[in-house]
Formats: structure tokens, sequence, C-alpha cells
């Protein structure tokens, strides 16, 4: 299973916890877990990446394992500690204030 | 009694506020979406208890959410549990996706290049007046979607861009179609307002648009003053009763048509000053109608540091100072162009919220004020309902 950790707005929006187990098919990357976090709620897509190209929204970030993944290929394997579920992948939202 | 219901959208989330007829005691809820920027929202006129509202972030993107019972509830159009997944069981989740039609096209950038239409966030929602599943939505970079299945999917009228878009520019605020006014008498005629377009009309449902701008002047904004298009036009206001006489609230100057945006004139008259943002018609008197005069485009607070709605009783030029419980010193709020409003009571009920998170109301069509609220986000809309 793999742990998200969603940013506070979205788990409002999502009406979860602040972390969600999801089961990814396939090799685990940025896209395939994003696809199974909107299968699983259909609320948030275009929140996180846009409708139409699938782009990382500008003020939205990726972390895990203390990287900032933001800037990989959405197709890239994740690192093995997210794969097994010992680290959560983490879905912020970029600091700024207001 | 009758019961009126003003719904609020601040920078910081949704309230709604509900009295009797009296419009005297009022009851504060929300916040609703707190933390999101609340554009607008707007109940049916067919079905009072159909709220939409924009709920945005520079974070998230776009929402839009929906109320079938009158604010209590909300949830994203089309996200009930059998209406997520589609023919290929992939999930729907489409009432925040408004894709821009065809060939994206240019507009004017502030430093006068090209520059390519981006969706940002829906400024305002305009429910149909004959159908609850209707609605419009103006978008910045300025478009207009239309929903027929109450907001689960949207489309772009696109023939709107089509009315010399790329000469389109953003004002401060950005650019977008933040008026739309649907005519009562026919259900073809719409018109709409971007800053810093100008207005628009169709007379075919939204296929072709045409800008009716003739008679505004923008000396120091535009090159060429009397241009077809390219005007900062903040709002645009008509009476049901007479779709031809719209009254407008531009940049600077507060202008009339009495031929449906064929030909303006100027009717600022007798204003302190002549830039503002909002406008409103008086909900029985046609011939009624308010301001609120901000200093200028430099400096949007009230002059003097004293705010006061002005009322014509005459469609402008003479203009009189509705003081009588609004603050008439060191007051430097702004009144955004989404954020007035009157109800459909006798007398008129005139609504508007300020920048400094204060809602006020005056019962008697704008003789005396009281606030509803003092110390909300800062406004950025106001509407108002009224229940049986």
């Amino acid at each position: 299973m793999i742990r998200v950790v969603l940013p506070y707005h979205l788990r409002n929006l999502a009406r979860v916890d602040a972390e969600l187990q999801l089961e990814v098919g396939g090799p685990v990357t940025v896209r395939s877990v994003l696809d199974a976090l909107e299968a699983r709620h259909p609320v948030l897509r275009g929140t996180i990446r846009d409708h139409v190209t699938l782009r990382r929204r500008p003020f939205v970030r990726f972390f895990a394992c203390k990287e900032d993944l933001s800037l990989e290929s959405p197709d890239a394997e994740l690192p093995e500690a997210i794969v097994s579920g010992t680290e959560p992948f983490l879905i912020v939202g970029a600091m700024a204030g207001g | 009694m009758s019961k009126v219901r003003v719904l609020v959208g601040t920078k910081k989330g949704a309230f709604i506020l509900t009295s009797d007829g009296k419009r005297e005691q009022w009851d504060v809820n929300g916040p609703h979406f707190a933390g999101w920027e609340m554009y607008h929202l707007k109940g049916s006129p067919v079905d009072p208890s159909r709220i939409y509202a924009s709920q945005t972030s520079g974070w998230f993107g776009q929402l839009i959410q929906r109320s079938d019972d009158g604010g209590k509830t909300w949830q994203p159009p089309g996200s009930n549990p059998e209406e997520l997944k589609g023919p290929d069981g992939m999930p729907k989740g489409e009432s925040n996706k408004f894709v821009y039609e065809g060939e994206v096209g240019t507009h004017k950038w502030y430093d006068g290049t090209q520059h390519p239409w981006e969706f940002k966030r829906i400024w305002h929602l305009e429910p149909s007046l004959t159908d609850p599943d209707t609605v419009y939505a103006g978008a910045e970079d300025a478009a207009i979607f239309k929903t027929v299945d109450g907001g689960k999917t949207w489309k772009e009228l696109s023939g709107l861009r089509g009315a010399k878009g790329h000469l389109w520019q953003p004002g401060a605020g950005g650019m977008a179609v933040h008026t739309i006014l649907l005519d009562s008498k026919n259900a073809n005629r719409i018109f709409i307002a971007i800053s810093a377009a100008g207005a628009f009309r169709t007379e075919d449902g939204g296929k072709t648009w045409k800008p009716v701008n003739r008679g505004l002047k923008s000396q120091y904004e535009l090159p060429d003053p009397d241009a077809e298009v390219g005007h900062c036009v903040h709002r645009i206001a008509m009476h049901p009763s007479r779709p031809d006489v719209l009254f407008m609230q531009k940049h600077w100057d507060v202008m009339r048509t009495d031929n449906a945006g064929e030909q303006w004139r100027e009717v600022s008259g007798n204003l302190p000053t002549d830039f503002g943002f909002p406008i409103d018609v008086h909900a029985h008197e046609p011939e009624t109608i308010y301001v609120v005069p901000i200093k200028n485009d430099s400096e949007h607070f009230p002059p003097d540091g004293k705010l006061r709605v002005y009322r014509s009783r005459t469609g402008g030029n003479e203009w009189e100072a509705l003081t009588k419980g609004l603050p008439q010193k060191d007051c430097y709020v702004n009144v955004l162009r989404d954020a007035m409003a009157v109800d459909s009571l006798e007398p008129c009920g005139v609504y508007f919220g300020t920048s400094g998170g204060q809602v006020y109301c005056s019962a008697n069509s704008g003789d005396s004020w009281n606030p509803i609220v003092r110390d909300l986000p800062g406004v950025l809309s106001v509407e108002v309902q009224v229940l049986p």
C-alpha cells in the first residue's frame, strides 16, 4: 500500500484524514499514484494537476524521503521506501503566505 | 413574513446572512469553505434552494460547489458516488473542468505583447432565469462557459473570444468576464462585461457576440479613446423590466444606454469622483441607481475617508450622497464590483460588502444603513435572495 499525505484544504475537500492508503497497480510513479488517488477521490481532479495536460499545478509540490520530487518526471519510479509503504508520499501546497 | 438570505463571498470563505423581512436582526452562518477564495455565490431565481458557488485557490485551482438546500450542505456537482464513474470506469469529476474551445489564441498583456489565454478562475456565476440546471460562468482569462446539467460539465461559448479577443487586455485584477446579464424578455440575448475589453451582447444565445461600446471614452487607458474594444468596464446593471436600458460603472465614468448598448452617454453628473466598481438598480424604480465613488485608480478608497453610496433617482446626472449609518471619517475600504445587491422587498433593500469585511444593509432604499457584520475577511461578492 502506498501512503499519501494530502494538504489541509484537499483533505477537507476529499473528506479524508491526513494520510491515505492507496493500492497502485504496476510501477509506482507520481503519475500512477495520482491516477489511483483521483480514481478514489474524483473531486481532487484538477486540483493537483491540470485536467487536460496533467501537468502539476505550479503551487503544488511533491516530497518524499526528504527529497523534493516536484521536478522529476511523472513516470520516474518513486523511492523503494514509498513503494514499500515505509515512507509517505507528500502532496504539499507550496509555501506562500496569504 | 418574507425571509432574506444574503450570500457573501470573501477572500477566506463564504458566509450566509439571514433575516426576516424587517432586515434588522441577522444570523451569520459560516465560514463555508474556510480558507478558500469564494469569488461568487448565486441562487437560482426559479429554485432559491439551489445555490452555486465559485471556490478557488492559487494553490489548488477552481472548484464549483452546489447546494440544493439553501446553503446548509454543499457538494461539487456530479460527485455523488453513482455519478462518479464514466462508461470506461474512469473517474469523471468534471465540474471544475473549464477548457477553452479550439485554438486558444492570444490577448494583449500588460506590456503590450501578445499572451496566450490561460484559465485562472471563475469570477461570476449567473443561473438561468428559467432552468435551475442551466448556469453561465464568467471566467478569467475572459470567457463565458455554460452548464445545462447543474454544473457537472461546462462548455465554453467560444464565439465571445472571436469578438476581437486578441485586442483585450487584463486590468489590475486580471482579464475576466465579471458581469453576465440575462434578458428576461428575450432568452437569446445576454450582455457581458470584461475588464479590460468592454461590454458585449449576443442575440443568439451566445453563439456570436458583438462589442457594444460606442460612446465609451478611455482617454488615459487606450491609445484610441474611442476604440471598439479595450475599455475597462467595471460593472453593468439592468432593471429586469427594461432590458434595453443599461447602466455602467466604467474605470472612470458612469454611463447609460437606452438602446441595449448601441450608444452610451455619460451620466456621472455631480458625483465627487466617477471612478468606482459596483453599480446597481433599485428593484422597483428603474431610474434609481446606486454607485460607490472611489477616489481614483491609484487610491482605491472613498474620497476624504468618508464611505458614501450615491443614489440617483433620475437615471444618472443628479446624485445624492447617502451617509446615514456609514462611517464618515477614517474609512479607507473599497467596494468591489460584485459586492453590491438589491432585494425585491418593499421598501427595496440595498446591500454592499467592503474590502475591510463589513457588510452593510439598507432596508429603506439607501436612506440609512446598518452593518450586518463588521469583521469578515475582505468581501468579494454579495448577492441577496428573498424567500417566501
